[in-house]
């Protein structure tokens, strides 16, 4: 993993973790089944990526596995970087 | 912001009680905002609209809402569906619909509530299902604001990924609107229930992924809801400061005017601060909105919350410093008080939005408090 994937990783970390009220987060922890999402969260993480990355969330991107833990939204955040 | 005092005095003031008693929007109301391009307030230019940023859009919704709730609600669904469309629409359907309903041309309303679905937006029962190149809508909707004005209408329904938004002409072969008949509030705002039996459209009507309806296209709209309910609040209850202060400064009892004695005053004084109050919320819910800030969310649900609270106990008050004349159809702060409760369950009841605020507050406190917040 490079610096900037790391770098990309750990901030997707802070934000879900903070999210979900939890800070031992796994990277690969389906957050959806942790039951805690409320139901703004899948607006909340649009606007999260779409913010602190300057990426934006087309359609097709709307995918409950590109959302769905800390390493899915990094990958998908990766992705869309280029 | 004085034109939009202007305009809500001179132009929705004087045929407010007449809508609200003839239970539809004055068509010249519409035209008149068509015609300031406010019904292209929350479009980008980009596609014809005239956009207005948070704050000055929170200061039209007040001043429309100060006198007038029902033309405010009009503008509220009319750009809940524009900003879902140009979030999550196709290039085509942005070009195609967004510039008409800039003009005001074509209005569109919201429709999401069911006779068994309320809050639980997720269990939308109205069908969507493919037929060819063509979709097949079935279901009924209830209390669609602005209905039985509407185009076109941004539906919810039920596919077979899930809930799905499609957009339906008014005009549909097998789509019937029922005017509602004498609801607690909004009287004015054309209010609809809507009866779907086999509606045909193309497939490119539906608007964002199939299965996203409720969790992005329908969140994006109601979060825009919110924002523009809760300015409507803060000049609803507004509205009602001013006509009771006005009211205790020209009525007498015992000799004297009302705004002398202590209980009104101090009546006014609550009022006043929680105008301000409600105000200040929305301001930081602007404020983050412009900023784009993820937590514009969060203030937004805080902003309706608190402004739908305060507006129905300032409207209570503006009654009872009124006395019967408070009572009187046709008196502004009659219908803010009828209306204020519709604003306690429009766009997210209260209890669902504390529940949200609470769960919120639970988890950003301890993280041992999550297992708490997820506990049912």
């Amino acid at each position: 993993m490079t610096s900037s994937e790391m770098a990309v990783r750990s901030r997707v970390r802070d934000f879900l973790s903070e999210a979900v009220g939890q800070d031992t987060l796994d990277d690969e922890t389906d957050i959806f089944e942790t039951g805690v999402v409320t139901s703004l969260f899948a607006m909340e993480l649009v606007l999260y990526v779409e913010s602190a990355f300057g990426i934006t969330v087309e359609n097709d991107d709307i995918d409950l596995e590109n959302f769905s833990s800390i390493q899915n939204v990094a990958n998908f955040v990766e992705s869309k970087l280029g | 912001m004085d034109d939009f005092r202007t305009f809500a005095d001179e132009v929705v003031a004087p045929r407010a009680a007449g809508m609200d008693l003839a239970g539809r929007l004055d068509e010249s109301v519409v035209r008149a905002l068509a015609e300031q391009q406010w019904m292209g307030a929350c479009i980008t230019s980009e596609h014809g609209g005239t956009p207005l940023p948070p704050l000055q859009l929170g200061a039209l919704c007040e001043e429309l809402g100060r006198v007038c709730s029902a033309t405010r609600s009009l503008l509220t669904v009319h750009s809940m569906a524009a900003v879902a469309i140009e979030r999550w629409g196709t290039r085509d359907q942005r070009d195609r619909l967004l510039p008409t309903m800039a003009r005001g041309s074509a209005i569109t309303a919201f429709a999401l509530t069911e006779p068994g679905v309320g809050s639980d937006a997720s269990a939308v029962e109205s069908t969507l299902r493919t037929e060819g190149a063509d979709v097949i809508v079935s279901g009924s909707k209830r209390w669609v604001t602005a209905g039985l004005r509407a185009d076109w209408l941004l539906v919810i329904a039920r596919a077979e990924k899930g809930p799905t938004a499609v957009l339906v002409p008014t005009d549909a072969r097998g789509l019937s609107l029922t005017p509602v008949e004498l609801p607690l509030g909004l009287r004015g705002a054309s209010l609809a229930h809507v009866e779907m039996e086999g509606v045909r459209v193309p497939a490119d009507s539906v608007v964002g992924k199939p299965g996203a309806g409720v969790s992005h296209v329908a969140s994006t709209a109601l979060d825009h809801g919110r924002f523009t309910v809760a300015w409507g609040c803060v000049g609803m209850a507004r509205g009602c400061l001013e006509a009771s202060a006005d009211h205790a400064g020209q009525r007498s009892q015992y000799g004297e005017l009302l705004g002398s004695r202590q209980l009104v005053r101090s009546t006014l004084g609550m009022m006043a601060t929680d105008v301000c109050l409600a105000r200040h919320q929305c301001e930081e819910a602007a404020r983050l909105r412009t900023s784009k800030s993820p937590a514009a969310l969060i203030e937004t649900v805080r902003a309706k919350y608190a402004a739908a609270r305060i507006v129905e106990r300032v409207a209570a008050d503006a009654v009872q410093l009124h006395g019967s004349a408070g009572c009187a159809s046709g008196h502004v702060v009659e219908r803010h008080y009828r209306d204020a409760k519709v604003m306690q369950i429009i766009e997210g009841t209260q209890g669902l939005l504390s529940l949200t605020l609470g769960e919120h507050a639970l988890r950003r406190s301890r993280p041992a408090n999550a297992s708490a917040a997820s506990a049912q």
